[in-house]
C-alpha cells in the first residue's frame, strides 16, 4: 500500500495518481511505439486493428458504461464515419480534414438519434438503437448513387500533406496516435463535471435531476460524444481496408462492440482497450489450437465461431466484472500481499429487482 | 412576504386524491416539519416542489416567485435542495464525486473546455472541491471521503445524502424522514447538525417526518396532514395536542384516552 | 377478386409468420419477466427446432403430428439443461454479463450447427400436412399453410394462458417475475421457476422453428429471424403475453405488405421504422405500463 502525501487539491485530480503510474503508461507508449519495428507486418496490422476497435469501444464505453444508455447500433456510426471519409476523400477532401468530418457528421447523427429516443430505458432504448442500425444499413445498400450500394466503395489510402499513410507501419502509428487522443480526450471528460453528470444519470436519474443535470442535454451529448469517437474509428477502418460496403456494418458488429465493452469491464477506458484486444487476439488464439483438435473439426469453417462462442461464456462466467476487473482484483492482491482477504471482492448478490437498477 | 409559499396544491393520481387543497407558509429561517400517518401525501408534496410530478392545482412560491411550472432540472438552480427517503445517492461513486456533484449548478465551463481540461475547468474543479471539504468538516465525514457510497453503512450515506444537498448551497432544505434508520447516537448528531444548518447556514429547512420526538425538538412550527388534507398547523405543542392528530397517529379509542 | 385474393394472401402470411415472431417474443418475454434476462439466443433456438424437426420428418421419416410433439420435448429439455449448466451459476449477477452469455450461446448454436454432420451450411425443406393444400371461401383462396400457422398458435396462447392463470405453477412464475426475494419466502422453488421459464421458452422457440420451416426453409441463419422476436416483445410492451403476439403480428402484416407494395428493402426496415415510431410516443410499447422509480 502507497500513501501520497498531498499538498493540493490538484494532485486529486491529475491524470496520473502516483508518480509511478505515469512512468508506466510512459513505458507503455514508448514500447507500443517501438514494437512495430520487432514484428512481422501480419501483428502490426492487428496492432492497428486493436487501436480502431479500441477507438470505437471508447465511444460505446462512455454511452454505456459511463452514462448507462445502452446502445446496441454502434456499427451504424461506424458505418457513417466509414463512408463519410471515403466518399470526401474520393472527392478530393484532405484526409485531415476528412477524419474530423467523419466523426461530426456521426455525432450529429447521434444528436438526431438520441433526442427523440432518450427518454427510453434499458431494454427499450438498445432495440430501438437495434433498429436505427438496421435502417441505416439498408440505407448504405439502397442509396447506390452515394455509396455505390453492395458493389462497394474503395478508399484510397490516408495522406497528411506529402506523407502517404500506406505502409502497415505507417497506419499503425497513425491509429495509435488517434487512440492516444482519444483516450486523453475522454480522460478531461471523465474528470469534469461532465463527466461526473453522466455518471450520475447512470446511478440515479432522479437524483441527478434534483441537482440541476439537464436529462435531455447531457444524453444528448453523451450520445453525439460516443458517436463522434465511434465515427473516427470507423474513417481509420475503411482507410485501412481500401474497399468499403455495406456488409461490414451489420447488427454482428454492433453486437461485438457492446460484447467487446462488457468483456473488457464496463465502466472504464482500460475495458475498452482491453475488450478490443480480446476480440482481435481471440481468434489468432483459435486458430493457433486448430491444430490440436480431431481432424474431422479441423476444416470446419465453423469451429472459430462456436469456439469464440464458446470462449466468451467461460470469461463471463470465470470474471462478471471483465477483464480489467480481474486486472484490478490482481493489482489489489499483489499490492495487498501477503495480507489479501481472499473475499476482497465479494460482490453482494441482488435477486429483488429493485436492486439490480 | 413568506419565504415559502404553498397555496391550495391539489393533486390526485388516478381517482386517489393524494393532496387536497393544502396551504402553507414557510419563514425564513426557520425550520418547518410536515407530519401525519404514511400514505398522507407528506412525500407527494415534495416530489411536486422538484417537479417530478405536476399540480393539478396551486401553486408554489419561493420568494413570491412561482415556481410551479418550471422544468424539473431548474429546481436545483432556483436553491431547493432535497434528501430522498430511500437514499438516492450515486452508488457507484465516492463521497467526494457525490458532494462535488451537488455544485453541478455552479457550472461555468462548456463541453469544449472541458474536454481539453482547460485551466479555467482546473480552477472550478479545485473551488467544487474546496466547497466539498468545507462540507466534510461539518459532517464529520473525513473518514469516508475516498470510499464508494455502496460500501458505507447505513446511517452515513444518510449523511452523505444531507452533505450533497448542503453542497447545492441551497436557500431552502427539503428533508424527506432524515432519521429513519438511524438510531439514537446519530439521530442527536442529526438535531445538532440541523440547528446548526439553521442558525450558522441560514438555511431555511422544510422537514418531513415520523419521529413526534425529534420533530418537538427541533422545530419552530408544525403542519399536520392526514389523507392529503390539512389537520393543523402552528407550534410543536399547539399541534401535537390537537384531537384530531392524535387520532390520526393513535386512533380514537387511545386518543380519548390520552387526552 | 384476384386483388382481394392477393391482399388476404398477403395479410394472411403476415399474419402467420408473424405469429411465429409472437411465438419467439413470448419466449423471449417469458425469460426476461422471470430472471431479466436478455436471451440473444431464442432465434437461434428457432434454428434449432428448426433443424430438429427437419431431422425427425426429413431424415427419420417421422409424421408431423409426432416430430412435432417430439421437438417441443427435446427443445424443452434443452431449455432446462442450458439454465441448469450455463445460467444457474450466474444468478444475482449483474445484466450486463448473463447478455454477454446468451451472446456467446447463439454465436456458438450458430456455428455449432454448420459443423453437425447432415446439417451443415445448406438449406433444407420438408413437407408438412399442410403443404400446398388450400381451402376455397368463395372465390377467396387461402392457403393452409399460413391458416395452420394461425391456427395453432391461437391454440398454444389458450394453453399457455389457462397454465398461467389456473395452474399453481403458472401462478407461482407469475409471483417470481415480480419479486424473486418475495417468491423465495413464500416457499415457492425460485430455481425450478428459472428451469421450467427456460423449458417453456425454448420449447416456444422450437415450435416457431418447426412453424416456419415451410416457408423460410431451414438454414443455419435462421435466428436473424428471430431477431425480429425483440421488436415484436418491445412493441407488444412486455406487459402482457398477448403483448407479444400481437406485436408479432403487427410486424408480420407489415412487413408483408411493405413486401409486396413498396420497393425492395423496405420490407425489411419496415418493423423498425414501425417500432421506432410507437417507442417515440409510448416509451413503454403498445401494452406495457410506465414503471417510473417512485421516491
Amino acid at each position: 500500500m502507497r500513501f501520497i502525501m498531498k499538498t493540493n487539491y490538484y494532485q486529486d485530480i491529475r491524470l496520473f495518481k502516483y508518480r509511478s503510474t505515469f512512468f508506466w503508461y510512459l513505458a507503455l507508449v514508448s514500447g507500443s511505439l517501438i514494437l512495430p519495428l520487432l514484428l512481422d507486418e501480419y501483428l502490426i496490422s492487428q496492432l492497428t486493428f486493436i487501436c480502431m476497435y479500441a477507438v470505437a469501444a471508447m465511444g460505446l464505453m462512455l454511452l454505456t458504461g459511463y452514462t448507462g444508455q445502452v446502445s446496441m447500433g454502434h456499427a451504424a456510426f461506424f458505418a457513417i464515419g466509414s463512408y463519410t471519409s471515403a466518399i470526401l476523400t474520393s472527392k478530393g477532401v484532405p484526409f485531415i480534414l476528412a477524419l474530423p468530418a467523419a466523426g461530426i457528421l456521426a455525432g450529429v447523427v447521434g444528436i438526431l438519434i438520441g433526442r427523440p429516443i432518450l427518454h427510453l430505458t434499458g431494454l427499450y432504448l438498445a432495440i430501438a438503437t437495434m433498429g436505427f442500425a438496421f435502417i441505416v444499413d439498408e440505407i448504405l445498400i439502397r442509396w447506390e448513387s452515394l455509396t455505390r450500394g453492395n458493389m462497394g466503395f474503395y478508399v484510397k489510402p490516408p495522406s497528411i500533406g506529402s506523407l502517404i499513410f500506406d505502409t502497415e507501419i505507417r497506419f499503425y502509428y497513425l491509429s495509435l496516435v488517434i487512440l492516444i487522443l482519444t483516450l486523453f480526450a475522454a480522460r478531461n471528460i471523465l474528470r469534469s463535471p461532465t463527466g461526473r453528470a453522466m455518471i450520475a444519470i447512470r446511478d440515479s436519474e432522479v437524483a441527478a435531476q434534483a441537482m440541476g443535470i439537464n436529462l435531455a442535454k447531457f444524453k444528448t451529448i453523451a450520445f453525439a460524444l460516443s458517436a463522434f469517437f465511434t465515427g473516427v474509428a470507423g474513417s481509420l477502418y475503411a482507410h485501412k481496408l481500401f474497399f468499403i460496403n455495406p456488409e461490414s456494418y451489420t447488427i454482428i458488429l454492433s453486437i461485438e462492440l457492446l460484447a467487446m465493452v462488457i468483456i473488457g469491464g464496463l465502466g472504464s477506458l482500460h475495458g475498452a482497450v482491453f475488450g478490443a484486444a480480446f476480440f482481435i487476439f481471440l481468434p489468432q488464439v483459435i486458430i493457433m489450437t486448430r491444430d490440436y483438435m480431431p481432424v474431422y473439426l479441423q476444416n470446419q469453417t465453423g469451429l472459430e465461431p462456436a469456439l469464440f462462442g464458446l470462449l466468451i461464456i467461460l470469461v463471463m462466467l470465470f470474471e462478471p466484472m471483465g477483464i480489467y476487473g480481474r486486472w484490478l482484483k490482481t493489482k489489489y492482491y499483489f499490492e495487498m500481499f501477503p495480507l489479501y482477504k481472499k473475499d476482497s471482492f465479494k460482490r453482494e448478490k441482488k435477486y429483488q429487482k429493485a436492486e439490480r437498477r | 412576504m413568506a419565504f415559502f409559499k404553498a397555496k391550495n396544491i391539489s393533486i390526485s393520481f388516478g381517482g386517489l386524491k393524494a393532496l387536497s387543497r393544502v396551504c402553507f407558509e414557510v419563514n425564513k429561517g426557520e425550520i418547518f416539519s410536515i407530519i401525519g400517518p404514511n400514505g398522507a401525501g407528506k412525500t407527494t408534496i415534495f416530489n411536486c416542489i422538484n417537479r417530478f410530478y405536476d399540480l393539478d392545482e396551486g401553486s408554489f412560491r419561493l420568494e413570491d416567485q412561482d415556481i410551479s411550472r418550471i422544468k424539473p432540472h431548474t429546481v436545483a438552480g432556483m436553491g431547493i435542495a432535497r434528501t430522498f427517503q430511500n437514499i438516492e445517492l450515486f452508488k457507484n461513486m465516492t463521497v467526494l464525486d457525490n458532494l462535488i456533484l451537488g455544485q453541478h449548478r455552479r457550472r461555468r465551463s462548456n463541453f469544449f473546455t472541458e474536454t481539453f481540461f482547460a485551466r479555467s475547468v482546473r480552477e472550478q474543479e479545485i473551488e467544487s472541491r474546496e466547497r466539498a471539504e468545507e462540507i466534510i468538516d461539518f459532517l464529520d465525514l473525513e473518514a469516508y471521503r475516498e470510499q464508494r457510497v455502496i460500501n458505507l453503512p447505513y446511517g452515513v450515506q444518510k449523511t452523505v445524502e444531507l452533505g450533497r444537498a448542503l453542497a447545492m448551497d441551497p436557500k431552502l432544505l427539503l428533508l424527506d424522514e432524515p432519521s429513519s434508520g438511524l438510531n439514537v447516537e446519530e439521530t442527536e448528531d442529526l438535531s445538532f447538525w440541523m440547528s446548526d444548518i439553521k442558525e450558522e447556514l441560514g438555511i431555511t429547512i422544510l422537514l418531513v417526518e415520523h419521529n413526534v420526538r425529534f420533530v418537538q425538538q427541533i422545530s419552530d412550527r408544525v403542519l399536520a396532514l392526514n389523507f392529503g388534507e390539512l389537520i393543523t398547523q402552528g407550534t410543536p405543542k399547539e399541534v401535537l395536542a390537537h384531537p384530531e392528530v392524535m387520532k390520526a397517529y393513535l386512533g380514537e379509542e387511545d386518543a380519548a384516552a390520552s387526552s | 377478386m384476384d386483388v382481394v385474393n392477393e391482399i388476404l394472401q398477403t395479410i394472411l402470411s403476415g399474419i402467420s409468420i408473424g405469429c411465429v415472431y409472437g411465438l419467439v417474443a413470448l419466449g423471449f418475454v417469458l425469460i426476461f419477466k422471470a430472471t431479466e434476462v436478455i436471451n440473444f439466443a431464442q432465434g437461434e433456438l428457432l434454428m434449432l427446432g428448426a433443424f430438429i424437426s427437419y431431422s425427425l420428418i426429413a431424415m427419420l421419416n417421422f409424421p408431423y403430428w409426432a416430430a412435432l410433439l417430439a421437438t417441443i420435448f427435446v427443445m424443452g429439455f434443452l431449455g432446462m439443461l442450458l439454465e441448469r449448466t450455463v445460467l444457474r451459476s450466474l444468478v444475482g449477477e449483474p445484466v450486463y454479463a448473463i447478455v454477454i452469455v446468451t451472446i456467446g450461446m447463439s454465436f456458438f448454436f450458430r456455428s455449432a450447427v454448420s459443423m453437425i454432420p447432415g446439417w451443415g451450411t445448406d438449406t433444407y425443406g420438408f413437407r408438412t400436412p399442410f403443404t400446398e393444400k388450400i381451402v376455397r371461401a368463395g372465390e377467396l383462396v387461402i392457403s393452409w399453410e399460413y391458416l395452420a400457422i394461425i391456427l395453432i398458435t391461437t391454440a398454444l396462447i389458450l394453453v399457455l394462458f389457462s397454465f398461467f392463470r389456473y395452474t399453481r405453477i403458472g401462478t407461482a412464475m407469475r409471483a417470481t417475475s415480480q419479486n424473486q426475494l418475495a417468491a423465495v419466502y413464500m416457499g415457492i422453488s425460485v430455481t425450478r421457476v428459472f428451469s421450467l421459464t427456460w423449458t417453456i421458452a425454448a420449447a416456444l422457440g422450437g415450435i416457431g422453428g418447426i412453424l416456419l420451416s415451410p416457408i423460410t426453409f431451414v438454414h443455419m441463419n435462421m435466428g436473424f429471424i428471430g431477431l425480429k422476436a425483440f421488436p415484436a416483445a418491445v412493441l407488444g410492451g412486455f406487459g402482457s403475453l398477448p403483448g407479444a403476439i400481437v406485436g408479432g403480428v403487427i410486424i408480420g402484416v407489415t412487413e408483408s405488405l411493405a413486401g409486396f407494395y413498396l420497393p425492395e428493402g423496405w420490407k425489411d426496415i419496415a418493423a423498425w421504422i414501425i417500432l421506432i415510431g410507437v417507442l417515440i410516443i409510448r416509451p413503454q410499447g403498445l401494452f406495457g405500463i410506465q414503471e417510473k422509480k417512485k421516491v
